[in-house]
């Protein structure tokens, strides 16, 4: 793909600071489009302050954005309207119905004609399967009816790009699948997805790219399977000779892995390499091989690689 | 594909080609104020203030010896006083009660639901929601004008005898009339809170939490008046938004007086400038993170 043409969305040394902390450092985010880009982090690692500036709701300290091939913040007015979004949970009068709180949504568009905007809250409410409760006041809303409602409100235009801030948050099982799906199908009419999620299942599942944040900074993106590192595995080696194990490794031009116990070993295979001609070398070394297994990486492997282990509050 | 042209046009073409005035925004912004009970409370409360008058006034049926608040002791010869001792009773602390709460609400409501930042993106732009509150908190100010004249009006009608009023000037005027220099009055009192509505409104734009701004907006109409009770300070009197509340005699004169009118609407476009001015300077540079 040619380069800046095919972006959805571009930030180049994208900066945010709050005091003296950057709570997003200098990120430069490709987002195809066309495509449903993953945005995954632990809490507390800027995706939604990110979020937050793409959609002008707070000022950048520095760095340039680009969505949908205009400059933000200057024609920030010109491309919101072609944006859905939810951002950091649904938000909603209570004390007005779910139909009200849409059609109150959409009058502040400028852009959406007042002639079909009950027929296109009627459409929306549909879609997220809330045409029962259209009537319902919000504060009788439930946590996963008031996230299908903020995604209603996602989509009451027709809109080129969609931001979804953890989407799934407080839906069921079921409520998460019909994310899923709807999601698909967003993207099969050709509208770009950006979810943000810090759950690696939900990504995995639903999009075709991913970018991973880490305390403020970008430092993974691409397509899924370029995330993963395609052929590439990890072998684990147990033996009770692991330091002349080592050496043969070594020799061969392997790269080794910290040793998690003294009897074993964990290295990683490039793609291209048999393992059974590792096995055979070891055996002619005088290794005395108890179990060698392979693993291939999974995105989980290489997302704990890049954010470390657990969900924790990023520093 | 995911781009738009220099005329905002997308891949399916004419939809967005002309944006409408917006005034679908103004009404929605009424119908989100009028379908709230606490607005309907507020306008319950101001029109109880004339009842409560002209029912004591009625039941006790004797002179108040010229105790109370102005035109009290007419009210039991023409119930049309009842309406005008009302607003009397109002302007120091029920008025700015009431405002302050819609003025204070109007950004910081919005912020404190999480609405704020789903309008920003809709686009409802910046300066143009600022407008749309505040002509929310300026039909407010009209509407509970509106309340305790015609409740008053009404319960005068009811409970007392109606006939020609005598003005300040010593003319008489019919019913007809008066009820035309009552709604006059009232005009006058709604102009006098459209300054504090500008203030409520910024004072809006500086935080996430309605009650600060619904408190700060109050007591800074309590101190205006207090202000203007101190003799000492009396270079500063004319500058207070609350210097004119109760200058509305000029206008129960044979003919109407206007100049109190003019100075105070010109001072209350003042306030509404000023506050403007701020309010749109801190709003549209503010990160809205609620």
């Amino acid at each position: 793909m040619t380069a800046d043409a095919a972006l959805a969305i571009e930030t180049r040394g994208l900066t945010k600071r709050f005091g003296a902390r950057p709570a997003v450092d200098s990120i430069n985010l490709l987002v195809p489009a066309g495509s449903v880009f993953g945005f995954l982090g632990p809490n507390g690692s800027g995706k939604t302050t990110t979020i937050r500036m793409l959609l002008g709701l707070a000022s950048a300290t520095s760095g340039n954005m680009r969505v949908l091939g205009m400059d933000l913040p200057g024609q920030l007015s010109t491309v919101l309207p072609h944006i859905g979004a939810l951002v950091e949970g649904p938000a909603f009068y209570p004390f007005l119905s779910g139909e009200a709180n849409l059609r109150r949504l959409d009058s502040a568009d400028r852009y959406a004609p007042g002639s079909t905007r009950a027929w296109r809250v009627e459409r929306a409410l549909e879609r997220v399967g809330l045409t029962h409760a259209a009537g319902k006041k919000v504060h009788a809303y439930s946590l996963g009816m008031k996230q299908r409602l903020g995604i209603a409100g996602a989509l009451l235009s027709q809109r080129e790009l969609l931001v979804l801030d953890e989407p799934t948050n407080g839906l069921d099982p079921q409520g998460t699948r019909e994310v899923r799906n709807l999601v698909a199908s967003f993207a099969d009419e050709g509208t770009t997805v950006f979810v943000s999620s810090h759950l690696l299942s939900e990504i995995e599942q639903m999009c075709t790219h991913a970018a991973v944040m880490r305390a403020g900074k970008l430092v993974a993106q691409g397509t899924l399977d370029e995330l993963r590192g395609v052929g590439a595995a990890v072998a684990r080696l147990h033996t009770p000779d692991a330091t002349r194990a080592r050496e043969i490794l070594v020799a061969r031009g392997l790269a080794l892995k910290q040793a998690t116990t003294p009897d074993a070993v964990t290295l990683t295979l490039p793609a291209g390499t048999a393992p059974e001609d590792i096995v055979a070398s070891l055996v002619r070394g005088g290794v005395r091989v108890r179990e060698f297994t392979m693993h291939t990486a999974t995105l989980e492997d290489r997302f704990v690689e890049l954010t470390g282990e657990g969900f924790d509050v990023a520093d | 594909m995911s781009r738009i042209d220099a005329d905002g046009q997308n891949r399916t073409g004419a939809r967005r080609s002309r944006p409408s005035a917006g005034f679908a925004l103004v009404a929605s912004e009424l119908s989100v104020l009028y379908r709230r009970r606490r607005t309907w409370a507020m306008l319950a409360a101001l029109a109880a203030v004339p009842i409560l008058i002209a029912v004591a006034v009625r039941v006790t049926a004797r002179s108040s010896g010229g105790r109370g608040p102005a035109f009290l002791d007419q009210i039991t010869h023409n119930g049309l006083f009842v309406g005008l001792t009302a607003l009397i009773v109002a302007i120091p602390l029920f008025f700015p009660l009431t405002i302050g709460v819609v003025a204070g609400d109007t950004i910081a409501g919005e912020a404190s639901h999480g609405t704020l930042r789903y309008l920003l993106i809709a686009p409802a732009g910046r300066i143009r929601l600022l407008a749309v509150k505040y002509v929310g908190a300026a039909v407010f100010s009209i509407s509970a004008t509106l309340a305790v004249v015609s409740s008053g009006t009404m319960i005068g009608i009811a409970l007392f005898p109606v006939g020609p009023v005598t003005l300040l000037s010593g003319d008489t005027i019919d019913i007809g009339q008066s009820i035309v220099r009552l709604a006059v009055i009232g005009a006058f009192v709604t102009v006098s809170l459209l300054g504090l509505c500008a203030i409520g409104l910024f004072i809006s734009t500086l935080t996430d939490v309605p009650v600060g701004a619904m408190a700060a907006t109050i007591v800074l109409a309590v101190a205006s008046q207090v202000l203007d009770q101190i003799p000492q300070l009396d270079w500063l009197h004319p500058w207070l938004f609350s210097h004119y509340w109760l200058d509305f005699g000029d206008l129960l004169r044979q003919p109407i007086e206007w100049t109190s009118f003019g100075e105070n609407a010109l001072l209350q476009f003042g306030y509404f400038a000023v506050f403007g001015a701020l309010a749109y300077g801190r709003f549209v540079t503010k990160d809205v993170l609620s």
